[in-house]
């Protein structure tokens, strides 16, 4: 087997046990990217030097018999949204086509504490705007999958780049399906952790009340030692912070746990085989002892309007940092007013600039309390739906998106369409809520995820869950 | 909501977007149809629900009012960003 599609934890027993060393398997997933990535386009920026400094560093502990931790030595690709010192980051734009970030992301520094290879950087919509990785100043990602077909967004050039096994794992961002989405659509475990399980400190801000750090791997066992490493409070990001109460572990098992199917995700507009996909899976887990049981969710048809209230609200607030005086593009001009709006026009594409004039306008004098405070209610009646949902059941599932990939071109010329491929995520996100998208099945040789979704603080729980499912279809 | 040319123009301005008339008619249509999905909210009974800014229960983290003076490497870096500086100063255009 190639040492690029081994696992995080079959790559570290190999290191262990000195089968390879840490620079052979970063070779492997460097000649993997060499190889493959030409048609697939998940990298932006490749880190191939330091990448194997970090190796040989690894190595010689490895040498020098010392332990380990489960990350050092394996590569991971990151999302070209976060912050890694000393190396480009571009968030899809233009805008930012020469910024080099300044100091590590949180996240970022917490992987080089365990050793972790970083290999590059990845593609996504510019800022994060977006669900099919089209919306990038620097070129379409494509599913490795189907080549004609998208790799889902925004976090899609790290879907990509682990689904053609272009790294062993990587990290994503979530704002409204991002993380879960594209995973979705590229056959792999995504996690998308409750809001501020993850410090976003050294993550460019999109909307600052919803974004949250996550990850990408082959297999859920993976994903529990990523989310390991990167979770925790942190001082940088006053809304980070630790679950309340360690959850239990090891006392849970799936013989009587209640699994409750939203009615609401399984309505007009989706895909009937993807239907038939995640009924069957829930169907697996009836099978394991679960008891599922139907729950309601009625709000749900209001999740999406207010999702693309309250996104575009705050991103317009957190772009408006973008003026061509502190870093970035700025265009050259006389007066101050001319520097901001031409490096603003050519800067940004066309779906940020869309956001930003949305959320511009219902943030506007006299429009705020019809648009923002109305969203911002209806965020509340959002969670009490969830909130009622889990007094009847123990977890939530669905699917995480109505369609497998579509293909490259099919929604980009109509913003609305593009939104609904987000018809099952954006409610988790407006909660605040952890999910997984879990590959359950394929229609064709496009992949079809199975979201899970958990309380606040459950990440451990949903994996879990994921994992006994997983065990069972291998 | 139709929006009309003025308002696309006013919402550019105060995003301070440039625009030009090609792309003003284009986000015109956009604007309106985005705005005319996101009306359903209207449907929604709120008038005794309180809004959530905040979904994990936090309140009020505060930590001291002071700042931290960057290294001089810090600085460096930072200033390097920069499209244009003088004298170790971020230099800004002309205001009028």
């Amino acid at each position: 087997m190639s040492l690029n599609k081994l696992t995080i934890k079959r790559a570290h027993q190999g290191l262990v046990k000195r089968r390879f060393s840490a620079v052979e398997l970063t070779e492997a997933v460097l000649n993997q990217i060499k190889k493959q990535d030409r048609q697939i386009h998940a990298y932006l920026t490749l880190t191939e030097e330091s990448a194997l400094s970090q190796a040989k560093r690894v190595d010689k502990k490895i040498a020098n018999r010392e332990k380990i931790g489960l990350l050092a030595g394996i590569p991971v690709a990151i999302k070209d949204l976060i912050l890694v010192e000393g190396v480009r980051c571009t968030a899809g734009s233009k805008i930012l086509a020469n910024y080099i970030a300044p100091y590590d992301a949180t996240a970022i520094k917490r992987l080089r504490r365990a050793g972790a290879v970083i290999v590059g950087k990845t593609n996504l919509d510019e800022f994060g705007m977006g669900s099919s990785t089209e919306n990038s100043a620097y070129g379409i990602t494509k599913n490795p999958h189907d080549l004609e077909r998208v790799p889902g967004g925004s976090s899609g050039g790290s879907a990509a780049a682990l689904a053609a096994d272009e790294c062993i794992y990587a990290l994503g961002t979530d704002t409204g399906g991002s993380i879960r989405q594209p995973a979705s659509f590229c056959g792999i475990v995504g996690l998308k952790p409750t809001y501020g399980r993850v410090s976003r400190y050294g993550l460019i801000a999109f909307a600052s009340s919803l974004d949250q750090i996550g990850l990408m791997a082959k297999t859920v066992e993976d994903a529990r030692i990523v989310l390991e490493a990167i979770a925790g409070q942190d001082k940088m990001d006053s809304t980070s912070l630790n679950p309340p109460n360690q959850t239990t572990k090891g006392q849970f098992q799936i013989k009587g746990l209640k699994i409750g199917l939203p009615k609401e995700y399984f309505v007009k507009g989706l895909d009937s085989d993807v239907e038939k996909i995640v009924r069957a899976a829930a169907a697996q887990y009836e099978k394991m002892g679960a008891q599922v049981i139907e729950v309601s969710l009625p709000f749900s048809e209001y999740a999406l309007p207010s999702y693309y209230i309250i996104q575009p609200a705050e991103a317009s607030a957190n772009l408006a940092r973008y003026d061509g005086i502190k870093y970035g593009l700025s265009e050259p001009a006389n007066q101050l007013l001319d520097v901001y709006l031409k490096t603003r026009q050519h800067g940004f594409g066309d779906e940020v600039r869309r956001r930003i004039m949305l959320g511009t306008y219902t943030l506007s004098a006299g429009y705020y309390e019809a648009y923002y405070l109305k969203a911002q209610k209806v965020r509340t009646l959002i969670r009490e739906d969830f909130a009622k949902a889990f007094e009847k059941a123990d977890v939530l599932m669905g699917p995480v998106a109505p369609t497998p990939a579509f293909k490259i071109g099919e929604k980009i010329d109509d913003p609305i369409s593009m939104y609904l491929s987000d018809i099952y995520t954006v409610a988790v996100s407006l909660a605040g809520l952890p999910a997984v998208s879990l590959p359950c099945g394929q229609v064709g040789k496009l992949p079809v995820g199975l979201q899970i979704i958990g309380r606040h603080f459950e990440e451990e729980k949903i994996l879990q869950i994921a994992q006994d499912y997983e065990n069972v279809s291998a | 909501m139709k929006l009309s040319e003025e308002q696309v123009n006013h919402i550019a301005k105060l995003a301070r977007l440039g625009l030009t008339d090609k792309e003003n008619k284009k986000f015109r249509k956009e604007l309106s149809a985005i705005l005319d999905f996101i009306e359903q909210l209207n449907k929604a009974k709120t008038e005794k629900v309180e809004p959530t800014a905040q979904v994990t229960g936090l309140e009020n983290v505060i930590r001291q009012d002071k700042g931290q003076a960057k290294t001089k490497q810090e600085a460096e870096k930072l200033l390097k960003l920069t499209p244009e500086t003088k004298d170790g100063y971020v230099k800004v255009k002309a205001v009028l």
